[in-house]
């Protein structure tokens, strides 16, 4: 090699090294840009809320307009929510997801519904409610109860579950269902035994997402299920407490509520839904580490 | 020998150079395919005798695949793909309503160009196929998979590693244990398209060497665009030619005379 292009070679190798590190430094600072306001809000609450923890405050039903006593009824409520929508999402979820993407004839009706699932994922959560409320409380007679508000937040969470679904059977090579129904597999079965295994990270990734907002909402289980109650639900047709709305009466309309209450149940509501995610994560490395074993 | 006249359209006949006492194990009768409208398989009338070898030959995009996944009815996953015409396996005819695709899928395996293993240990890739039609782990699965590898020429090589990923072999071991895998269904047809294309020579060899021990128990049939390949490893090869089936015949006839301009221009490389 001539010495000339040795030296065109490096001052090119040198300028795109600057463009290199620029688009680093402001790459670097956009991650910075998200992950700020995320702590400040984690580290806030913790610092604000940390105080009102105790165990009480967890196991304790609330006492006088939860002045006194804990938030048990709230942690109650939410947790069943949450599996709720685990129980109804998921199952529905999945097989809509399987039916738009594995049976459906792909053409534009096809598109244009999964256009429209995606949309659905952008409709404000109180339009929800209000659908809850006229189909689930009204229509269907299920009044204000624990089934009502679940249903309500599942049809919430089903079009991310849906999405989530069918990208993650579209990363499922077309050659391994070839293969399957080659072999005399039926579609089922070769679903079940091929594609769904390596769709369930995907799938996982979705659901979480999806229940971590559920578990946030206030304004559509506001009119389909919740009261401001001590009492444990004890069947599906009882009305219930969960966190978010008990975070926001006690916020709104009980004067004299300390700070640090406030900050205690939002601490709590943060830490059940990173449990949840925590799960969740866990469950995918563990699929994660068995695709790794198979060499994916 | 004897000499048959095949029917190909209404004003053509190709005659066809017959070993005699060769049954024919299954054989296509006018079909056309059409994707959408493109007629990708114009009127294509060919037998592939049983315990023989059959090789589908031609230039790329001629529609070689698309003829060999008529057999097994793989078209039917093509949502834009029409077929026009019949398939017999045995004189049954494949495209009649009442066949059950599962029921010819077990007796019409296939193996694909690139080798496709699941994403599964070496033991379950073979055990896929009797698992999913009732086999028992207790009844005897094992002694079918190590049957099966064995038949694949696989089986030294991989009998200390059947719990591990079937993507820790080689290519040439992935596509013997894709041919494992149709073997465990226990397959009358095996249909293979261009499976050793992704394979280095060594790999290709044994392949060919594993076909021809197989076409004692089964028929085949080969897609290939390796001219060489077909010469060397194949009974009977057809020609195929933008969609037409221009010639077919015992393969050393086939290649020493060809009876028609075209497919003599392929064979010589003078094609296009
Ligand atoms: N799903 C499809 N939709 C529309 N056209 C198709 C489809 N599959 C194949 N074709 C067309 O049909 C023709 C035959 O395709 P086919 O795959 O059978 O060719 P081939 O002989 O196997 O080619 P190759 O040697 O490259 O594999 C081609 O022109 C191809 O473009
Ligand atoms: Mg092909």
């Amino acid at each position: 090699m001539s010495p000339t292009a040795g030296k065109l070679e490096g001052r090119h190798f040198r300028s795109r090294n600057a463009t290199q590190t620029a688009a680093f430094i402001f790459l670097g600072a956009c991650v910075l840009l998200i992950l700020v306001p995320v702590i400040y809000i984690i580290v806030y609450t913790i610092v604000n809320g940390a105080g009102a923890i105790s165990w009480d405050f967890l196991t304790q039903l609330p006492k006088q307009r939860g002045l006194q006593g804990g938030i048990f009824s709230a942690i109650v409520g939410s947790f069943y929510l949450m599996v709720g929508v685990v129980v109804f999402a998921l199952p529905v979820g999945i097989m809509a997801a399987i039916y738009l993407h594995e049976y459906a004839r792909q053409g534009p009706l096809v598109r244009l519904i999964n256009l429209s699932i995606v949309n659905l994922a952008g409709v404000p959560s109180i339009v929800y409610g209000l659908f809850g409320l006229s189909f689930f409380v009204l229509m269907l007679k299920m009044g204000s109860s624990l089934l009502a508000a679940s249903l309500t937040l599942s049809c919430m969470a089903l079009p991310v579950v849906v999405t989530a679904s069918r990208e993650a059977l579209a990363t499922v090579p077309n050659s391994y269902r070839e293969g399957s129904l080659a072999l005399g597999a039926s579609r089922w079965q070769t679903i079940v035994r091929v594609v769904l295994p390596q769709a369930w990270p995907g799938i996982l990734t979705g659901l979480v997402l999806a229940v971590s907002r559920a578990a946030g909402e206030t304004a559509p289980i506001l009119i389909t299920g919740t009261a401001f109650t001590a009492i444990l639900p004890t069947s599906l047709f009882d009305q219930f407490n969960a966190l978010p709305y008990h975070l926001y009466v006690v916020a709104t309309q009980i004067p004299n509520m300390p700070k640090s209450t406030q900050w205690g149940i939002t601490l709590v509501l943060l830490v059940m839904v990173l449990l949840f995610n925590l799960t969740a994560i866990i469950l995918r490395i563990r699929l994660r580490a068995q695709r790794k074993k198979w060499g994916l | 020998m004897s000499i048959v006249n095949l029917t190909m359209t209404e004003n053509r006949t190709v005659p066809v150079v017959f070993e005699e006492n060769v049954a024919v194990k299954m054989r296509s009768q006018a079909v056309s395919l059409f994707y959408d409208k493109v007629e990708a398989l114009k009127e294509v009338t060919l037998p592939i005798l049983a315990n023989r070898i059959t090789a589908i030959i031609g230039p790329s995009g001629c529609g070689k695949s698309s003829y060999l996944r008529l057999f097994n009815r793989m078209n039917d996953l093509i949502w834009n793909a029409k077929v026009k015409g019949q398939v017999y396996l045995d004189e049954e005819a494949l495209y009649d309503p009442k066949i059950d695709v599962v029921e010819l899928r077990k007796r019409v395996g296939m193996v694909f160009q690139k080798p496709n293993p699941f994403p599964m240990s070496v033991f379950d890739n073979v055990a896929y196929g009797p698992r999913l039609h009732g086999a028992k782990e207790m009844g005897g699965l094992s002694e079918i998979v190590e049957r099966c590898l064995r038949q694949a020429a696989l089986w030294e090589e991989v009998k200390d590693k059947l719990k591990g990923s079937a993507f820790a072999l080689s290519g040439g071991q992935q596509q013997r244990l894709c041919i494992a895998r149709v073997l465990a269904v226990g397959p009358e047809v095996i249909l293979l398209d261009e499976p050793c294309s992704a394979l280095d020579p060594a790999s290709t060899m044994r392949i060919e060497d594993l076909m021809q021990e197989l076409k004692v128990n089964y028929t085949l049939a080969i897609v290939t665009h390796n001219m060489q390949q077909a010469g060397r490893a194949s009974d009977y090869t057809a020609y195929l030619l933008m969609g037409e089936l221009i010639e077919f015949g015992p393969t050393k006839s086939l290649f020493t005379y060809p009876r028609d301009k075209r497919t003599e221009d392929y064979l010589t490389g003078r094609w296009g």
